[in-house]
């Protein structure tokens, strides 16, 4: 792989992780996730009669790795059972952590959030956690050992995109483990500009599985996901006041 | 006896595991998880642990989310 993402070791060839979540029916989701050229998709874990399954059965066809989620849980003391239920159902000690304060925005509850970070590092799991975009919660979340850090653009499902770009940038640039913008992306251009950011990937779905063509939107996210990441790499010219001719000024 | 099973409460045999309890629901062999009153049951003592009367026991697998 030229440029993998490299997650407590593992290399992905995709930087777009998808969520499952909000498709119509598994064939529509499927159609999405090869068009977004994922390799890495999350599934939230629910008691055995309720809807949405058939999931796993359709990432195993297709080589796509599950990455469970702790959605919905409000405590600590939830999201660590169920990480748990998890690693014990799918045979993965990765987990995406989701705790969330309430049902209106959505947002981490960072006190929960840290406390099942540490209990679950301390379980040894691989912890990918959902948080806020405040840099300093970011690093306090590095430093308890998580694998990487998922700071929001803004609040899930809204499609708002980033709302404070500083705060990624804040956080890319005191990171030493990969910072996956997860929530908010609303377009393709949401997902280039994490990636100008320094993000070393995203995390959507809503704005793939709600869209009105969701292979389409899957297909535009890969393609923001790679322009972003080239783009970040080539490293932007400076923003200047004044213009600055591109033609010779003699001859 | 019974217990609550996923929130709905159900008659038990005396004597019933969690293996039975999973036999009851129709589970499938793979991608499924156990809590039995809060904790994990992992899946080596799904035969050996019994179901107390009046215990909770959660069948949870992965659905479609995030």
């Amino acid at each position: 792989m030229d440029d993998p993402l490299v997650i407590a070791g593992r290399e992905f060839g995709s930087r777009l992780v998808m969520g499952t979540g909000g498709a119509a029916n598994l064939s529509v989701l499927e159609r999405a996730l090869v068009a977004s050229g994922t390799e890495l998709t999350t599934v939230a874990m629910r008691r055995l009669d309720a809807s949405g399954g058939g999931v796993l059965d359709l990432l195993e066809r297709l080589g796509i790795a599950a990455l469970p989620n702790t959605a919905g849980c409000r405590t600590a003391a939830e999201a660590v059972l169920t990480a748990r239920l998890a690693r014990e159902a799918l045979g993965t000690e990765w987990v995406k952590l989701e705790v969330v304060a309430d049902d209106q925005t959505l947002l981490p509850d960072p006190v929960e959030l840290l406390d099942a970070a540490e209990k679950l590092v301390d379980d040894g799991f691989v912890v990918l956690p959902y948080t806020s975009d405040d840099p300093v919660l970011a690093l306090r979340l590095e430093q308890l050992g998580c694998a990487a850090v998922m700071p929001l653009g803004s609040p899930i499902g809204t499609g708002l995109g980033i709302r404070n770009p500083h705060n990624i940038e804040l956080i890319v640039s005191r990171a030493s483990v990969p910072v996956i913008l997860d929530a908010g992306v609303g377009t393709a251009s949401d997902a280039a500009l994490a990636m100008e950011l320094g993000c070393s990937a995203v995390l959507l779905a809503t704005a793939v599985t709600r869209a009105q063509d969701p292979e389409r939107m899957a297909a535009a996210m890969r393609a923001g996901v790679e322009a972003g990441r080239l783009a970040r790499l080539a490293g932007r010219i400076p923003k200047r006041f004044w213009a600055h001719a591109s033609s010779p000024a003699v001859g | 006896m019974k217990a609550k099973v996923n929130g709905l409460e159900r008659e038990l045999a005396d004597g019933a595991t969690v293996a039975t309890v999973l036999a009851l629901l129709d589970a499938p062999s793979r991608g499924v998880a156990v809590a039995l009153d809060g904790e994990v049951v992992p899946r080596a003592a799904w035969e050996t642990t019994f179901v107390p009367d009046g215990a909770a026991v959660e069948v949870l697998t992965a659905v479609q989310g995030g």
